[in-house]
């Protein structure tokens, strides 16, 4: 009888309810999935971008990574690395615009900096750092005199003047700033400005990691950081078990990404779930009554027939089974639909082209599982919606029904 | 046999009841082509609709080859219609999303026969009223009267032991009546129990006999 309906019904009706499920589909899934997204974007380009698969910093006791080179030789060691870069951390202050200064009253343009010192060939290999270069161009290891400058360290890319926060002005490539770390001072050259979503690339300076050990004088090449690169596939909880089995956490914290990642940002995660559920929650109820709606409008306009089939002899139960069919089919065919949509266009195409939000380049999270739970959700709520104006018409009396009579 | 003792029906509205049927005997044999006959308001079709177990009696009792039917459930009288009865209405009563052919083979299939058995069957019973050329056709590409003749093949189709008949005639033309009261003088040839309501004196005498009904009683029993 459902398949009889819904082939006889109109078409457009039919194409409509559908895509009234689809969008309802695309409501549950995506913008769920968007709202995490958000954050998974921010985590990914963290992960990407600076921690890499694995992580190993300071103690919390210490200034640097004891016995580095041993540390260095360990990872090297292991056949799960693809590529590592070992980072020298120092806090310092930036200066600009000192050769304009009128006199020593005027303020200097100055901005503390997190200066950072890298081997440009080894951090490129983990981090693909050059891509985010915006002006000017990314080290080479023979740069003497030359930093990288974060985005977020210059007035024209962060125009705010905040209490206890400076950037500096007037800063494009070619221009020379003076860098004061532990008082000991040196005038650079900026080659390139860098700018990407995540802080640690935008708000440091990076130099060579060789000029930057002469500045502060640590020649025992004990590193402030040391980000991994695993090879495709590799579980980066293997490769942090096995540093610790080696005795590196001795000297160093050794993190997978995600243990580096800071508990708000897991706390972030959750919210943005619970709020992409509250939202998706109502997308669920205005679905459910557009169904309902149909197919109480469809039974109340066959109530004559109804009545008929009842009259002629056949169950109520079986008159109500295909007034759920035919939800069913159109919460089906929504879903199949939304399901192609989701995965051969709407997710690759977000993925090749992010969303850009100012703190994270947002992607589509939607999990398989959590799509298939979403769709049996919708299953449910839409069969629901179904049965119930299907009992409130069949249930009436059947002489009532086909004589018309209310 | 059906079988009617004192058979009331009354209805409800607000404060005022109104006794359609006043206690109704009668007694109706297997084979028997029965016309119910009585002017407008009579309570013809209303006896109809209790003898056929569309609707509930107030009071009195109706068997069908011996079986109280007022023991039954709700399920139970569907079932039984389903198995037992047949019934053409007024205004055909055809399903409009399904052709003339899944129309009569609906209640076969709920009976559950197979779908190859159920829509050979149905076919037959299509043959049978003269519309063998017509199966596909949708409700609304037939006439009124080739309609009603879907409605009575649908009737017969899972051979009931009882045909009930609302004025199966009422929206037709006389061709198409004539060759409606044809089916189901062949119908009772073959020893098909039928029971008519019908207010036309000529169709009326394709029945085997006639009950008169006034004011909710039985007034006569004629013979043809």
């Amino acid at each position: 009888m459902a398949k009889r309906q819904i082939r006889r019904s109109n078409p457009w009706t039919t194409v409509l309810i559908v895509f009234v499920m689809f969008f309802t589909f695309l409501n549950l899934v995506v913008v769920s999935g968007v709202l995490i997204g958000i954050i998974q974007g921010a985590v990914d380009a963290v992960r990407t971008h600076y921690t890499s698969d694995v992580i190993i910093s300071t103690l919390n006791n210490k200034t640097y990574i004891e016995n580095s080179p041993e540390v260095i030789n360990v990872v090297k060691s292991l056949p799960q690395v693809e590529a590592m870069s070992a980072r020298y951390l120092e806090g310092g202050t930036l200066e600009a615009n000192y050769k304009t200064r009128s006199n020593e009253k005027e303020k200097p343009n100055t901005s503390a900096a997190s200066i950072t010192g890298i081997d440009p060939v080894a951090e490129e290999n983990v981090t693909n750092l050059s891509k985010f270069i915006i002006e000017g161009e990314y080290l080479s290891a023979l740069d003497y005199d030359q930093v990288m400058i974060g985005a977020y360290l210059t007035k024209k890319y962060l125009p705010i003047d905040s209490p206890g926060f400076s950037t500096l002005d007037n800063i494009k490539p070619g221009v020379k700033i003076r860098i004061n770390v532990h008082g000991v001072e040196r005038e650079v050259t900026i080659k390139g400005i860098i700018k990407a979503k995540v802080d640690e690339v935008s708000m440091r300076v990076f130099m060579v990691d060789s000029q930057l050990r002469s500045i502060i004088g640590r020649n025992d090449y004990n590193v402030d950081e040391i980000s991994i690169k695993l090879k495709p596939g590799t579980d980066p909880v293997l490769v942090r078990d096995i540093l610790k089995r080696n005795g590196v956490d001795k000297v160093a914290k050794v993190q997978t990404y995600e243990d580096a990642q800071p508990k708000f940002i897991k706390d972030m995660i959750d919210t943005f779930a619970l709020l992409g559920n509250l939202l998706s929650s109502i997308g669920l109820v205005v679905a459910s009554i557009t169904i309902f709606i149909v197919i109480f409008i469809n039974a109340i306009t066959r109530r004559k027939f109804i009545g008929i089939l009842k009259g002629i002899g056949i169950h109520e139960r079986a008159i109500e089974i295909s007034y759920i069919m035919q939800s069913f089919f159109y919460a089906l065919c929504g879903s199949i639909i939304g399901i192609i949509v989701l995965y051969a266009f709407l997710q690759p195409a977000v993925a090749a082209h992010p969303i850009d939000f100012p703190f994270s380049d947002g992607i589509l999270v939607a999990p398989v599982s959590g799509t298939l739970l979403r769709v049996g959700l919708l299953m449910v709520t839409t069969i629901i919606a179904g049965f119930i104006p299907a009992r409130l018409v069949v249930r009436k009396n059947t002489l009532d029904s086909i004589l018309g009579r209310n | 046999m059906i079988e009617v003792r004192n058979l009331r029906k009354s209805f409800k509205d607000g404060d005022s009841i109104t006794e359609v049927l006043k206690g109704i005997d009668f007694i109706a044999q297997n084979g028997e082509f029965i016309a119910i006959m009585g002017r407008s308001g009579a309570g013809k079709s209303t006896f109809l609709y209790q003898m056929s177990l569309l609707d509930e009696p107030t009071s009195g009792e109706i068997l069908i080859d011996e079986k109280d039917t007022h023991l039954m459930t709700v399920n139970e009288k569907t079932s039984f219609r389903l198995s037992e009865l047949g019934y053409v209405f007024q205004d055909y009563a055809l399903l409009p999303e399904m052709n003339a052919l899944e129309n009569v083979a609906l209640p076969l299939l709920m009976k559950g026969l197979s779908e190859k058995h159920a829509y050979e069957k149905a076919t037959d019973a299509l043959t049978k009223v003269g519309l063998g050329k017509r199966l596909g056709n949708l409700p609304s590409k037939l006439s009124g009267g080739e309609q009603q003749r879907v409605s009575i093949a649908r009737a017969i189709a899972h051979e009931p032991k009882i045909l009930f008949a609302d004025e199966p005639t009422a929206n037709l033309d006389n061709e198409s009546s004539r060759i409606v009261m044809e089916i189901f003088r062949d119908l009772h040839k073959g020893g098909q129990t039928i029971i008519m309501v019908t207010h036309e004196v000529e169709y009326s005498k394709f029945a085997e006999r006639i009950v008169h009904l006034d004011d909710g009683k039985i007034t006569s029993i004629d013979k043809n």
